[in-house]
């Protein structure tokens, strides 16, 4: 009887039903080159109808940046520069902080804090940052305004203090995977020659997970980059060519922003500023996360 | 491992301290132990400070005081009743000896008076005698502790004025519709919106992810062609690095900033799909929609965003069923896609289903990349199809926050605990699925 219902099953039918099955997942996975093909193309093609009209040394060397005034100047420097200082103040803010984090939850919480903490760190990082936007703009800058009297109402201070805060989980999660991945022989060893525990986990472990913790960093650094809502809603609008963290500036992201909220009609020039500003700011995110994984991959140290 | 990596200390083995040297030596060492751990904990606490901060920060601007104005006290009008317990009669007759004719008249030709409800006309005397205006804001911790001080600021500018406890975030604020007044806006095309969106980006994100994530961990070393021919075992080759190829690029888009998305989205899905996106294909013309910057188009933007992060925690639960299962199930003859479907993912759902909710829900606080593809920031009807023209919770907090009035602010805390809500009870849902789903198979 088993014979004959096995037999029943038509094979072939079956077979190419595998196939079918198979092309069809094949194709969900390309799905993601598709989308990298995408943006690249959407990005490129647009960016090179802005350079048939602007020219690419004025993109470089120009130092002001007025595409939406009537003298209209393309210099992307300004942007450049507010959207490099704002994150660097908050990887000031993250880094530490981030890592101090990652090593107390690895090396020295019990595994009670470590419950209560994790959660929490969670829930920072699931926070929308339009919500951390409004928290900067309302809370920070009127805050810092008491110790610093001359920061304006939108600085790149405050956006940049409250990225920090934002990035904290990420950099946190991500180093902490990398010092528990130290294997326990190494803690114990040094345990045996009679470290302390602060020893242990400073000179041993993270010395060790070195590779994961500075790929951390990196990304934590592409995505205050990619960083959008925080500073155009707290950072202000205005491009300017400057490092003081008290003035207004305008990032990339907040640019991108400014010029999809406005009516710029579709094929204008200004209309082009967003695919060339937009090229940009992937080239700077892509360079950083091609640098975190040839970091990972290259450093990576093989305990078996 | 290399032993330079960890550096071996300057103290070499002969200079070792003895005796009372050693002691002291070990306790300042542990000395220096217990400050950093201090230290560490401290940096801890800060952390949760700055959390506190934000959901204090929230509630005081969400909750407060408001100087209200009117231009008739709703006693003088009733003789000390309140409104609510007047009948339609005695409202008209409010209504008649207070309003001037003209606006009366208006009035009674829209529907006349005697028709309208109660609810109705107690409302046209609010809005016309009664007529309620906010002169002034205050936080909650202003109005619980710093009463006296707002009351005389309030009493300098506004005389007649009088401050009320005013909770912005109320029942009316989530199912009345936008408007450029903030006491009367509310959230509700917002909700509308990202309710939408989420569903629809779920419904188009889940199945490709899943799919993709089946195909990097079950048939990615499959050798289809006969590896006995050079063809065969060039294009098996091929397959196996692009497999590779599509793992380091999917790890790469998890890293592309959202505006980017943002950017692909309006070139692709608004502008070159235009026809599609925006209904006109299907012979759909929706009039208040004359191109694609339509839900449809923001899901499928969406989508694009989570779908890395979604294959992603796909395979790690894919991952996580053994690999005795699958053979004892080609063991008993099933084939590769029925090992697939009726035991490899049956065990990885509760932890796919998890990870793309969860990654779902971050996607819902996005803003940037729909600013790009052009949501609306003011509208005042509710989505109504794919088609339909839509804003969402945070974009329309960013409306508000960017907007100078206290009232504005306000708003927004309001929607943003709203938000966060949403986002918090998304969670909840994901860990009690799994909850539920890991119960469910254990016990059979």
């Amino acid at each position: 009887m088993a014979v004959t219902e096995l037999r029943r099953q038509p094979s072939l039918l079956r077979a190419a039903f595998e196939r079918f099955i198979q092309v069809l997942l094949v194709f969900a996975a390309a799905i993601s080159i598709l989308t990298t093909a995408g943006i690249v193309f959407s990005l490129v093609f647009e960016t090179i109808a802005f350079f048939s009209e602007v020219s690419i040394v004025e993109f470089l060397t120009e130092t002001e940046w007025t595409p939406l005034f009537s003298i209209k100047k393309y210099g992307i420097w300004p942007l450049v520069t507010a959207t490099v200082l704002t994150s660097a103040i908050a990887m000031m803010v993250a880094v530490p902080l981030g890592l101090i984090a990652a090593i107390f939850l690895s090396e020295f919480a019990s595994d009670n804090i470590r419950r209560t903490v994790k959660p929490l760190l969670e829930i920072l990082a699931g926070i929308p940052t339009v919500v951390y936007g409004y928290f900067a703009l309302t809370t920070i800058t009127p805050f810092l305004k008491n110790f610093i009297p001359t920061l304006s109402i939108f600085n790149s201070l405050s956006a940049g203090l409250v990225m920090g805060v934002m990035l904290i989980p990420f950099v946190a999660s991500l180093s902490e995977d990398a010092l528990s991945a130290v294997p326990n022989s190494l803690r114990e060893a040094a345990y045996g020659l009679g470290s302390t525990r602060f020893e242990v986990a400073v000179r041993v472990i993270t010395p060790a997970a070195i590779s994961g913790i500075v790929a951390s960093i990196v990304l934590a650094f592409s995505r205050a980059i990619g960083e959008t809502m925080i500073v155009a809603i707290a950072a202000g609008q205005n491009p300017r060519l400057t490092f003081d963290p008290t003035v207004p500036v305008m990032t990339m992201t907040s640019y991108i922003v400014q010029v999809s909220l406005g009516d710029t009609p579709y094929g204008s020039l200004s209309y082009y500023t967003l695919y060339a500003v937009g090229f940009t700011l992937f080239i700077f995110t892509f360079i950083l996360n091609i640098f975190s994984y040839w970091m990972v991959r290259k450093f990576r140290e093989v305990y078996d | 491992m290399s032993t330079e990596s960890l550096r071996p200390e300057r103290q070499s083995i002969g200079s070792l301290p003895e005796g009372e040297a050693a002691r002291q030596n070990v306790s300042s060492r542990q000395r220096r132990g217990k400050i950093w751990q201090g230290i560490l904990l401290a940096c801890t606490i800060f952390g949760i400070i700055i959390l506190l901060m934000l959901a204090y920060n929230i509630v005081n601007d969400a909750f407060g005081g408001i100087g209200v104005q009117y231009a008739v006290e709703e006693e003088d009008l009733t003789d000390g009743r309140p409104l609510e317990e007047l009948s339609q009669a005695e409202l008209i007759a409010i209504l008649e000896t207070n309003l001037r004719s003209r606006v009366l008249k208006n009035l009674e030709r829209e529907r006349p008076l005697a028709e309208r409800s109660r609810e109705e006309l107690i409302d046209i005397i609010n809005d016309e005698i009664i007529k309620p205006e906010v002169v002034a804001v205050y936080s909650l911790s202003e109005f619980l502790f710093d009463r006296p001080t707002i009351e005389a600021e309030l009493r300098k500018s506004h005389p007649r004025a009088e401050i009320e406890f005013k909770s912005w975030l109320s029942w009316d604020f989530i199912v009345t519709p936008m408007s450029s007044n903030p006491v009367e806006a509310g959230i509700r095309t917002a909700i509308l919106g990202t309710l939408y969106l989420l569903w629809l980006t779920m419904l188009i994100s889940f199945p490709l992810g899943v799919g993709a994530a089946i195909y990097l961990e079950e048939y990615k070393n499959d050798k289809p062609f006969d590896e006995r021919i050079p063809a065969g075992r060039w294009m098996n080759n091929a397959i196996q690095r692009s497999a590779g190829l599509i793992e380091t690029n999917i790890y790469n888009l998890s890293g592309v900033p959202s505006i980017i998305y943002g950017i692909l989205g309006l070139a692709i899905f608004v502008r070159a799909l235009e026809q599609f996106t925006s209904g006109a294909v299907f012979g759909y013309a929706d009039p208040t929609t004359a191109n694609g910057r339509t839900i449809l188009s923001a899901a499928l933007t969406m989508s694009l965003l989570v779908l890395p992060v979604v294959i992603i925690s796909s395979q790690e639960a894919i991952r996580a069923v053994p690999g005795s299962m699958r053979q004892a199930s080609y063991g008993l003859g099933a084939t590769k896609w029925q090992t697939v479907w009726k035991i490899v993912l049956p065990n990885a759902m509760p932890g796919i289903l998890t990870g793309t909710i969860l990654s779902i829900s971050r996607a819902i606080g996005e803003t940037a990349p729909l600013i790009v593809i052009g949501a609306s920031t003011f509208i005042v009807t509710d989505p109504t199809s794919l088609f339909s023209k839509f804003t969402v919770l945070p974009l329309q907090i960013y409306n508000w926050t960017s907007r100078p009035q206290p009232e504005f602010r306000a708003i927004a805390a309001a929607g943003i605990i709203v938000l966060l809500v949403l986002l918090l009870s998304l969670n909840a849902a994901a860990i009690l699925l799994r909850n539920y789903l890991r119960s469910k198979r254990v016990s059979t």
